[in-house]
C-alpha cells in the first residue's frame, strides 16, 4: 500500500443519510474475481439510467465533480454488507477520503486497508462542508485534521495503528505474519 | 473476579495478544466460513505472496450468493447460465482444491447458504470466534459465539494467519421480557428492535439479546434474531447458550461426541454473562407489546407494526426513501398491492420458517399475478421439507419450490425483481435495488409473506380465516 500522508482536493457532496453498500456497488457487479475496474460501476443505479446513460442530476455526473477525491456524505455512510468491493469501487473511481458524521464499522475497516481514509466530523463541521460543495480541503493523516471551507481546522479520530499503517503504507497482513511465534504459542496453549 | 459479559469471556479467551495503546488486539479465529463472492481476491493475494492456509481444517466453504436456484434439469444438475457466476464458482472450486479447503459445492447434499450450513453441520459452536466475508455472519451468535462479518482483506488475513486485528467493540444488552403473542414471530421481534435502534444505532457495539422472550425462542428463531444485528449497525449479536442450544447441537455431524461432548457442554455452561456484569448500554422491550412488523422504507430500520401508519417524512433522506418506494401518498401499508413474494435467505429459510409459510398456503392458492418463490436455505432443509410434504403444499398453492441459495435476497443469481415491482420478502435488506434494480421491498416474517402471496396484498396473517 502506498503511504498516505495528506490529501488536498475539492469535495463532492452527497447529502444522503445511510448510503448503503448496495448503492455504492450493486450486488450484480460482485461476480468479478479481481478488484480491477469497479470504479465504472460505482453508484451504478444512481449514476446511470436503465439504458446505461449518465443521469445529469446525480452529483458525481456534474462537470464540477470531475477530479474530486473527497466524498462528503450523510450520516452512517457505508452501512450494510461487508463487501470490500465498496471501497475498491470508490478508490478505483478516484475517491481517497469519505467525510461523514458517522461511518459504518465494516466499511471503515475495509476502507483503511485500501488507502481510503474514513473521516468522521461533528455536525457543525459537516454543515460547513454541505454549505460549500466543491470547496478545496486538506486532510492530514499526520495531524488528524481537515481544513474546513472557512479556513478553520477540525480534528478527526483515527486509531494510532490505522494512522501508522496509512502514514507508512504498512500492510496489516505483513504485521500479522510477523507475529507467527505468538500465534503458534497461542495454538499450543489451547491444544 | 470482576463479573464479565459473555462477549468479554469469548474475546479474552481468543487474545493472541491484547490491544495496547499503539496496536489493536490480535484475535484468534476458530471457524472461517468462505463463499464464492468475497474470497477469490483473497486467494489470489495468498498465491501472489506464496502463502498457504494456516489452518485449512478450521475453514469451510460453500457456494450460495451467485448460484442459481432454478430447479434441476433431467440430468440432476443445476444449470449455471451466467458466465461471470460460472467463473466465480469455478474459481472457488479451484481455490478450495489448491489450498485444501472443505467445499460444499453446488449440487452436493451439503450445499446451502453459508449461515445455514454452519449450524446444520455442527461446526458453529458456543464460545467460538467465527468469521466470514459476509455481514450476516452475526447469525452464528445465536449459539453463544462471537461471530461477525469481515471484508476480503481480512479474509486473506484469516486464511494466512487464522487471526485478525480487532479494536474491542462496546457491548449493548437488548433485553426482551415477556411472551410474544400468537402470530408474532422472531422476525417481528428483531424488526422491532431495529426500528427502535435505527439502522446505525448499534454501530460499534456487540449486542447480547437477553430476557425471557429470548430464552423461549428455538435455535432457528434465535438465528433469525442474531442474523439481523448488522441491520442496526452492530457487527455481532449473541445469545447465551442453554439447554435449547445443546439439544440442537447434540449429534450434529461435527459436534463433539461422547466424553468430548460432556466436556464441551461443561465449558459452554460457563459462557453466559455473569450476574452483575455490566454492558456499555441497555435497551429493554416488552415482548407482549410487539406486533407483526413490516418495513415501508429503504433501510431495515424503517419498520412499523403491520397495521400501523407510515410515519410522515422527517427530512430529505426520508422523503427520498418514500419517493423510491412510491409511498408518498399512502397512509398505511396494509392492503398495498404486492407483485412478488420471496420466502428464503439466511434470515428465514429454515425448516420452521417453511412450516410457518406452509401453514398459510395449505388449502389456499397464490393470488393471480403474484410470483411466489420459496427457497430453502440448504439442500438438507430442502430434503427435510420434501420428506414432510411441504414442497407439495407450496407447489399446489402455485408457488415455486427452488434449489438452495441466497436467491432474491441479493439478486445476483438470476432471481430478481423487475423495476417498480413490490415484494414482500423474508430476507434482511430493503435497500434500493437490493432485490433487483428499481425493485421495492417490504421486509416481514414468513407468515406475513405467505399471507401476502395468497391475498396479493399486504395482509395481517392473523386475519386470514
Amino acid at each position: 500500500m502506498e503511504p498516505f500522508k495528506t490529501l488536498t482536493s475539492k469535495t463532492v457532496v452527497l447529502p444522503v443519510e445511510n448510503v448503503d453498500t448496495d448503492q455504492i456497488i450493486p450486488a450484480r457487479f460482485l461476480k468479478a474475481t479481481s478488484k480491477a475496474g469497479l470504479g465504472s460501476k460505482l453508484f451504478a443505479d444512481w449514476r446511470f439510467d436503465g439504458e446505461g446513460k449518465p443521469k445529469g442530476d446525480f452529483v458525481l455526473n456534474r462537470p464540477e465533480a470531475a477530479g474530486a477525491a473527497i466524498l462528503v456524505a450523510g450520516d452512517n455512510f457505508g452501512c450494510g454488507s461487508s463487501r470490500e468491493h465498496a471501497p475498491w469501487a470508490l478508490v478505483d473511481y478516484g475517491i481517497r477520503a469519505v467525510v461523514s458524521t458517522s461511518i459504518a464499522d465494516i466499511f471503515r475497516n475495509n476502507s483503511l486497508k485500501n488507502g481510503l481514509v474514513p473521516v468522521v466530523v461533528d455536525k457543525a463541521a459537516y454543515a460547513k462542508l454541505l454549505a460549500a460543495p466543491g470547496a478545496s480541503l486538506t486532510i492530514s493523516v499526520e495531524d488528524r485534521t481537515l481544513t474546513l471551507p472557512d479556513g478553520s481546522r477540525a480534528s478527526f479520530p483515527i486509531d494510532p495503528f490505522a494512522r501508522y499503517c496509512l502514514l507508512n503504507g504498512v500492510d496489516e497482513l505483513e504485521f500479522l505474519l510477523s507475529h507467527e511465534t505468538a500465534i503458534a504459542a497461542f495454538e499450543a496453549r489451547r491444544g | 473476579m470482576k463479573p464479565r459479559t459473555m462477549f468479554e469471556k469469548i474475546w479474552e479467551a481468543h487474545l493472541v495478544r491484547p490491544a495496547d495503546a499503539d496496536t489493536p488486539a490480535i484475535l484468534y479465529v476458530d471457524l472461517h466460513l468462505v463463499h464464492e463472492v468475497t474470497s477469490p481476491q483473497a486467494f489470489t493475494w495468498l498465491r501472489e505472496r506464496g502463502l498457504k492456509l494456516r489452518r485449512p481444517e478450521r475453514t469451510v466453504a460453500t457456494m450460495d450468493h451467485s448460484t442459481p436456484t432454478t430447479p434441476r434439469g433431467r440430468d440432476g444438475k443445476i444449470p449455471i447460465l451466467d458466465n461471470a457466476a460460472a467463473m466465480q464458482i469455478a474459481a472457488l472450486e479451484k481455490n478450495c482444491a489448491d489450498f485444501g479447503v472443505e467445499l460444499h459445492a453446488l449440487g452436493t447434499e451439503g450445499q446451502g447458504i453459508v449461515h445455514v450450513i454452519g449450524p446444520e453441520l455442527g461446526v458453529t459452536q458456543p464460545g467460538e470466534v467465527i468469521v466470514c466475508g459476509d455481514s450476516h455472519t452475526s447469525t452464528h451468535g445465536a449459539f453463544g459465539a462471537l461471530a461477525f462479518g469481515i471484508g476480503t482483506s481480512e479474509v486473506s488475513h484469516v486464511l494466512a494467519t487464522q487471526t485478525l486485528l480487532q479494536q474491542p467493540p462496546k457491548t449493548l444488552a437488548v433485553t426482551i421480557e415477556g411472551t410474544l403473542r400468537p402470530g408474532v414471530t422472531a422476525k417481528d421481534l428483531v424488526l422491532a428492535v431495529i426500528a427502535r435502534l435505527g439502522i446505525g444505532g448499534g454501530t460499534g457495539h456487540v449486542i447480547e439479546y437477553r430476557g425471557s422472550a429470548i430464552r423461549a425462542l428455538s435455535m432457528e428463531e434465535r438465528m433469525t434474531v442474531c442474523n439481523m444485528s448488522i441491520e442496526a449497525g452492530a457487527r455481532a449479536g449473541m445469545i447465551a447458550p442453554d439447554e435449547t442450544t445443546f439439544a440442537y447441537l447434540k449429534d450434529r455431524p461435527r459436534a463433539p461426541q461422547g466424553a468430548a461432548w460432556d466436556k464441551a457442554v461443561a465449558a459452554w455452561r460457563l459462557l453466559p454473562s455473569d450476574p452483575g456484569a455490566t454492558f456499555d448500554r441497555e435497551e429493554k422491550f416488552d415482548a407482549a407489546k410487539l406486533e407483526p412488523m413490516i418495513t415501508y422504507g429503504t433501510n431495515p430500520g424503517m419498520g412499523i407494526p403491520i397495521g400501523g401508519d407510515i410515519p410522515a417524512s422527517s427530512g430529505p433522506s426520508d422523503a427520498k426513501a418514500l419517493a423510491y418506494m412510491g409511498l408518498t401518498d399512502d397512509k398505511r401499508l396494509l392492503g398495498h398491492k404486492v407483485d412478488v413474494v420471496f420466502i428464503g435467505s439466511c434470515t428465514n429459510s429454515r425448516l420452521s420458517d417453511l412450516r410457518a409459510a406452509a401453514s398459510i398456503f395449505k388449502g389456499r392458492k397464490v393470488a393471480p399475478g403474484v410470483r411466489t418463490l420459496v427457497v430453502p436455505g440448504s439442500q438438507a432443509i430442502k430434503k427435510a421439507a420434501e420428506a414432510e410434504g411441504l414442497d407439495r403444499v407450496f407447489l399446489d398453492a402455485g408457488a415455486e419450490w427452488r434449489e438452495a441459495g441466497c436467491s432474491m435476497c441479493i439478486a445476483m443469481n438470476g432471481d430478481q425483481l423487475k423495476p417498480g415491482q413490490y415484494a414482500v420478502s423474508t430476507s434482511n435488506r430493503n435497500f434500493e435495488g437490493r432485490q433487483g434494480a428499481g425493485g421495492r421491498t417490504f421486509l416481514a416474517s414468513p407468515l406475513t409473506a405467505a399471507a401476502a402471496a395468497v391475498t396479493g396484498r399486504v395482509t395481517d396473517a392473523r386475519e386470514l380465516t
